[in-house]
């Protein structure tokens, strides 16, 4: 603006010396006039209705809050090597991608670069590569039929990373099984895990506390195999991750009745 | 009074003008719900904008408990969880909200896509779009990793390996989200930072980009 070395331009003069131009052209919006029907005002008709969409839509949100506690796993622990990482839902796509053997290993650069590079890239720069004046979507059939086919293969990539998590869950342990009965909490086993520190970090009713649920811990895989009442002393005695080997205070006789107690808690 | 305190304020710094900006633009028939139920679809962007919204505030709320380090992160999360009042709603709000919002961008993404409202001379708003829309998928994914839990680690070690693995810049994007060799304690105070300044303030810039501009060239018109 300052610069205006031919002249010809109409001079540009700022109100006071600040630098708001005197002719400023006012905003005023663009006119609809050219189009049939009801137009209407912003304020204060039409953001009344955007208000009432706005509260029925938080209704649904707060009761979508409401009936779902939001997950809280166990405490972050690098050396946990059974734990199956997944990353939120709408990743999943993007790692599914890397688990066929066209897009990883030696290909793996298909996977992370150049597929989702040319996907997104052809997002960011749609308006260049759709040109034409045509805005109904069955004018423009190549737009819209490369569009549907992505969603279709994101949607399709999520449902298949989902079923392969699904799958690997069922023959791993970790997830806290539904049903959270202790059973037989009558037993000569559930007194001796309660008089020991065992009930601190795993809580009264195996639920888990600073330590791991032991809910379906009779349903556990340990490798191939599943785990035994031996795997269980061992862990007692020897401690895993964050829980210290020796906590267990009580006679090796009483080591084997809750293990073999624990061995029974087979919740689904 | 008030009318008096208004007029107070207008002669001085004549603030009229910036909300009848607002008030006065006129809403065409073809996105108005209340005239063709169709035209829900127009919604969703202002309800992305909403979500956001409750994301901005419930945030604000939990940063007042949640501490960003490797010792108290998961216990300050389980005590706002379960101990205090209201804790699991307002976490709730984030966690779902989190969800919700990525959900209504997609919709509002091919409401736009699929009426060709990004066509001349809208285009630099679908660019200015498409950048909200990963700055969010950052801020899920900074965020997924800050309560510490099992989940969060090892989804955000697979998630660093996976950039690594991009050809001759993918050491240097890991070592910059790890902030060293591994995922541990500067990686959860570097996300907690992208996650709570830096990222919000691009989505603050963005938001405001993408409102001037639709304000200064309109709605699409009817298809």
């Amino acid at each position: 603006m300052a610069h205006n070395p031919d002249g010809n331009q109409k001079q540009v003069h700022y109100v006071g010396d600040s630098r708001v131009r005197a002719d400023r052209p006012k905003l005023y919006p663009p006119d609809y006039s050219e189009f049939p029907g009801k137009s209407e005002a912003f304020f204060p008709d039409f953001l009344l209705k955007e208000w009432m969409v706005a509260a029925v839509f938080l209704v649904g949100f707060m009761t979508l809050v409401m009936a779902e506690e939001p997950p809280l796993g166990e405490l972050a622990d690098p050396t946990n090597t059974s734990f199956l990482p997944v990353p939120d839902w709408y990743f999943l796509f993007l790692y599914q991608l890397l688990k066929y053997k066209w897009a990883s290993g030696p290909f793996v650069v298909i996977g992370t670069v150049i597929l989702p590079g040319i996907a997104f890239t052809a997002l960011l720069l749609a308006p260049w590569l759709d040109r034409s004046k045509e805005r109904r979507p069955l004018k423009r059939p190549v737009a819209t039929g490369i569009m549907i086919v992505s969603l279709i293969s994101v949607a399709a990539l999520t449902w298949a990373a989902e079923v392969e998590h699904e799958k690997q869950m069922e023959s791993n342990p970790g997830e806290t099984p539904e049903n959270t009965k202790v059973i037989a909490q009558d037993e000569e086993g559930y007194r001796i895990y309660q008089k020991n520190a065992c009930i601190k970090c795993h809580g009264d009713q195996l639920q888990g506390l600073n330590g791991p649920s032991l809910l379906g811990i009779g349903n556990r895989m340990k490798g191939e195999h599943k785990m035994t009442a031996e795997d269980i002393i061992k862990i007692i005695d020897e401690g895993r991750g964050a829980m210290p080997a020796g906590m267990f205070q009580g006679s090796e006789q009483e080591k084997k009745i809750l293990a073999e107690w624990l061995m029974k808690q087979k919740q689904k | 009074m008030l009318r008096a305190i208004y007029d107070w304020v207008d002669e001085r710094l004549d603030i009229t003008p910036l909300w009848r900006d607002v008030a006065d633009h006129e809403v065409p028939e073809h996105v108005n719900p209340a005239h063709h139920f169709s035209a829900f679809i127009y919604c969703f962007g202002g309800l992305t904008f909403f979500v956001v919204v409750i994301q901005i505030l419930s945030g604000m709320f939990l940063a007042m408990y949640y501490v960003p380090d490797i010792v108290n992160a998961h216990p300050s999360v389980n005590y706002l969880q379960n101990e205090l009042a209201m804790g699991a709603i307002v976490r709730g709000m984030h966690h779902w909200g989190a969800s919700v919002a990525i959900v209504m961008l997609f919709l509002h993404t091919l409401r736009v896509f699929f009426t060709g409202s990004y066509k001349h001379p809208r285009e630099f708003n679908w660019v200015v779009g498409m950048l909200i829309f990963f700055v969010m998928l950052g801020l899920g994914f900074t965020g997924y990793l800050l309560p510490w839990d099992n989940k969060a680690y090892f989804a955000t070690k697979v998630g660093v390996e996976i950039a690594a693995s991009v050809p001759v810049i993918g050491p240097y994007i890991a070592t910059f989200l790890q902030g060293g060799d591994i995922v541990g304690a500067q990686t959860l105070a570097r996300f907690f930072a992208l996650h709570v300044f830096f990222l919000p303030a691009a989505l603050l810039g963005l938001l405001g980009a993408h409102f001037i501009l639709i304000r200064r060239q309109g709605i699409s018109g009817p298809l």
